[in-house]
């Protein structure tokens, strides 16, 4: 590759921040090499590359390190503008939509969801379950009034929102099996059920999701983790 | 241009660039901050947070909060989104607010985003609990902080945005004039209180703040600080009030 884009993945097969990133490279035909982390014994590279956070994914293009999922994203869009689609619309007023309905999934949508499946409390679990449909219910008006009867988010294709939420859509799957709830439950959000099954079915999007048992199964582990009280006299 | 046709266009402008605010917020204040930037004529209306009007209501209607943008009647919520629009919308005019650069434009929001997430929890934290609580909450937020004080230190700018005022400035604001009115109210307003920001373990940011409140866009667009002192005040003492209660509730129990 001569003096060519250099691009590195640091990731984590389960995160669904990792997988935004490898939607949009992959939505974008963009190669990249890849790197598994093991979160318990982060690498030197991640740790230099992200001192602040110590978090995947990390981007690191020709040796710079960008992190956070959806600033990576907008990183990629911009500093690729001219390869693939465009993630982000044209049109400033759109470009500011796409923008705030991604921050509404991240500060408003995760939070419940995760609450309802990793309360501490049968009440906080209750509490995070009522959030999610709110949440998702707000959502479902969005691709109604602003998709306008488009397949995407981002329209005839597949966007930035559609990227932020496709990330999720792994755990979205597993969570029927995992935790008894379809946070995208065709009867009450008939147009995300039919979004899912969509963009999951993009070309550039199947062959990067995660295997959805293989999610159940570390689900289920994680949630033991949780739930087990501190062994006594254990090493930790 | 005439000055004829230069006032009409500022008319038009003005009728096409609506902002919905509140006088105390600063995520309002950033916006404005951001529009006397780029020169924007703009349309302001002050809300009543505790009596929302039906136009915010029906403007912002997922959040319903302030600041809400209206360009020529489309509406747009969360000051980050809205400082991204105005530098979109109007990146011929004025300095840009984010850097041109996509690697630079990912710093920039990076460092909008440290302040959200690990910056002002611990410093609201610190602002509205007392005791043990809100030393754990200083320690936390002075860690933080030392972080940006790095960061600017190593860039060797006056401001994040480098050598003009930018999108993390804005971000970081409240760090420049609420932080010393927080200082003053923690401390109970006697002498040898308690700082935040110390010239000895911040020079860069301390130098920063005196910079940022007078720079171009900011001097003289502050809230007035004698409105805004009593109210954070009734906002620690409300805390600290519910906060006490619930302590003597469960000391009953």
């Amino acid at each position: 590759m001569a003096g060519g884009d250099d691009l590195k993945l640091l990731g984590m097969w389960a995160s669904p921040f990792v997988l935004r990133v490898k939607l949009a490279l992959s939505l974008k035909g963009l190669s990249y090499e890849y790197v598994e982390e093991d979160l318990r014994d982060k690498s030197e590279l991640l740790v230099k590359s992200n001192p602040v956070h110590k978090k995947v994914p990390v981007l690191i293009h020709n040796g710079k390190p960008v992190s956070e999922s959806l600033i990576i994203l907008q990183c990629i869009d911009e500093a690729f503008a001219g390869t693939g689609p465009s993630l982000l619309p044209a049109d400033p007023y759109e470009r500011a939509i796409a923008r705030f309905w991604a921050a509404y999934i991240d500060d408003k949508m995760l939070p419940a969801l995760n609450q309802s499946a990793m309360g501490k409390t049968e009440e906080e679990r209750a509490e995070g379950k009522q959030q999610s449909l709110v949440t998702v219910e707000t959502l479902e008006g969005a691709l109604r009034d602003c998709g306008k009867g488009k397949p995407f988010f981002g329209g005839d294709s597949a966007g930035y929102v559609d990227v932020v939420l496709g990330g999720l859509l792994g755990w979205v799957r597993a969570s029927d099996e995992l935790h008894g709830v379809k946070p995208f439950d065709p009867e009450r959000t008939p147009l995300l059920a039919a979004w899912s099954e969509r963009f999951g079915a993009l070309e550039a999007v199947e062959p990067v999701m995660p295997d959805v048992s293989r999610l159940v199964e570390f689900g289920k582990m994680l949630k033991a983790r949780l739930a087990a009280p501190p062994a006594a006299g254990a090493s930790n | 241009m005439d000055h004829h046709l230069e006032q009409q266009a500022a008319e038009s402008e003005k009728k096409a660039v609506k902002l919905l605010g509140m006088w105390a917020s600063p995520y309002v204040l950033q916006v404005r901050w951001a529009l006397a930037m780029k020169g924007v004529e703009y349309e302001y209306v002050e809300e009543d947070l505790r009596s929302k009007s039906a136009q915010l209501l029906a403007y912002n209607p997922v959040h319903k909060k302030v600041p809400v943008l209206v360009y020529h009647g489309r509406p747009i919520a969360e000051s980050q989104v809205i400082l991204e629009f105005i530098d979109d919308a109007w990146n011929h005019r004025g300095d840009p607010i984010l850097p041109r650069d996509p690697y630079r434009r990912a710093m920039a929001r990076f460092w909008a985003r440290f302040k959200q997430d690990k910056l002002s929890p611990p410093i609201w934290r610190w602002f509205t609990t007392e005791g043990e609580e809100q030393e754990a909450a200083y320690e936390a937020a002075v860690e933080q902080l030392l972080v940006l004080e790095k960061e600017l230190a190593v860039s060797g700018k006056p401001f994040f945005g480098g050598e003009k005022v930018g999108f993390v400035d804005l971000s970081l604001s409240p760090l420049a004039y609420v932080i010393p009115i927080y200082e003053e109210i923690v401390t109970g307003g006697g002498g040898g209180g308690v700082k935040m920001v110390t010239e000895e373990k911040m020079p860069s940011l301390a130098a920063w703040m005196g910079r940022f409140l007078s720079s171009p866009a900011v001097r003289g667009h502050l809230p007035p600080l004698e409105k805004l002192r009593p109210r954070c005040q009734a906002m620690r003492e409300a805390f600290l009030v519910s906060a006490r209660a619930k302590v003597e509730q469960q000391q009953q129990q």
